[in-house]
């Protein structure tokens, strides 16, 4: 129960964080990628502030066994850049860029976002549908590749 | 707008904030798109109810905030429903094959100097400034 209050807690000061940077305006998350327009540095500050606090956090868990309630800390991270995480990647930030939203502020902001908000997060529901599927197929072409 | 910035780092600390509560606390990585695809595709079923009240407060909390501004909130996101359905698309499958989207891979993997999250930082990102000046610039669809 206590897992989930703080899990709730969490994602209503994610949420509440993302609607206060500006995230879930589309024109701004545009506006920042768009280097040849009238270019909107926003998200640099949000990035840039939600990295220090994580960072810090990153320091204490390094000297603590388990988290406050139990269950254990997320290992250290896989370290190679393979060819799925590229193209995840390169497919996620062209989406991104298109529509100006990502799965956090896509959901944060589904109380007010209108059809569009809608329609947006579905379609990105299905393409979550069809990944493993599609890293089925990008595994069984990368071996292939390597055998030949 | 030249007080954008400083909203963009108070709401980059705050969403820094949970990400750093959910670590410590709940021993998880806040991660938006596994938290989602987790549920989606069964493949976090396990915890299931973690991920729905983490949802829920991203729901919920954001909504009841609304009345608080003085300015009417939009996402102004394009009235092209075409562009809307493939750029959902290419979001879920894109941050599934990646294993984490700007919240897992930006905030929580470069903060903790990882490669994977710091080199696919850079594909999204520039992927993400192609498709705009592409989409914006060269064809004009959005």
């Amino acid at each position: 129960m206590l897992r989930n209050l703080f899990a709730f807690l969490a994602g209503g000061l994610f949420g509440a964080g993302l609607l206060v940077s500006g995230m879930t305006d589309t024109n701004k998350v545009q506006g920042w990628l768009d280097i040849f327009g009238d270019w909107d540095p926003t998200l640099a500050f949000v990035l840039g502030g939600a990295i220090i606090p994580m960072a810090v956090a990153w320091n204490v868990a390094a000297r603590r066994a388990r988290p406050v309630l139990g269950g254990e800390l997320p290992g250290k991270p896989a370290s190679e850049i393979d060819r799925t995480l590229v193209v995840g990647s390169v497919i996620f930030g062209a989406g991104w860029g298109l529509a100006g939203l990502c799965p956090g502020p896509a959901v944060a902001s589904i109380s007010w976002g209108g059809l569009g908000g809608v329609v947006f997060l579905v379609s990105m529901i299905l393409g979550m549908l069809i990944a493993p599927m599609v890293r089925q197929r990008l595994e069984a072409a990368a071996g292939a590749l390597q055998r030949s | 707008m030249q007080m954008d910035w400083i909203w963009g780092l108070v709401g980059g600390l705050m969403i820094g904030g949970a990400a750093a509560m959910y670590l410590l606390v709940n021993g998880r990585i806040m991660g938006a798109s596994g938290i989602i695809g987790g549920l989606v595709d069964r493949s976090g079923w396990h915890t299931w109810a973690e991920r729905a009240a983490f949802i829920a407060g991203l729901v919920l909390v954001p909504m009841l905030m609304l009345p608080l501004f003085s300015v009417e909130v939009s996402t102004n996101i394009t009235g092209n429903l075409a562009v809307v359905i493939a750029a959902g698309i290419l979001v879920g499958l894109g941050s599934r094959l990646a294993n984490g989207c700007t919240s897992g891979h930006g905030v929580c993997g470069i903060s903790r100097l990882s490669l994977r999250g710091i080199g696919a930082t850079v594909f999204y990102l520039l992927a993400g400034g192609i498709a705009v000046v592409l989409f914006r610039h060269i064809l004009g669809v959005i």
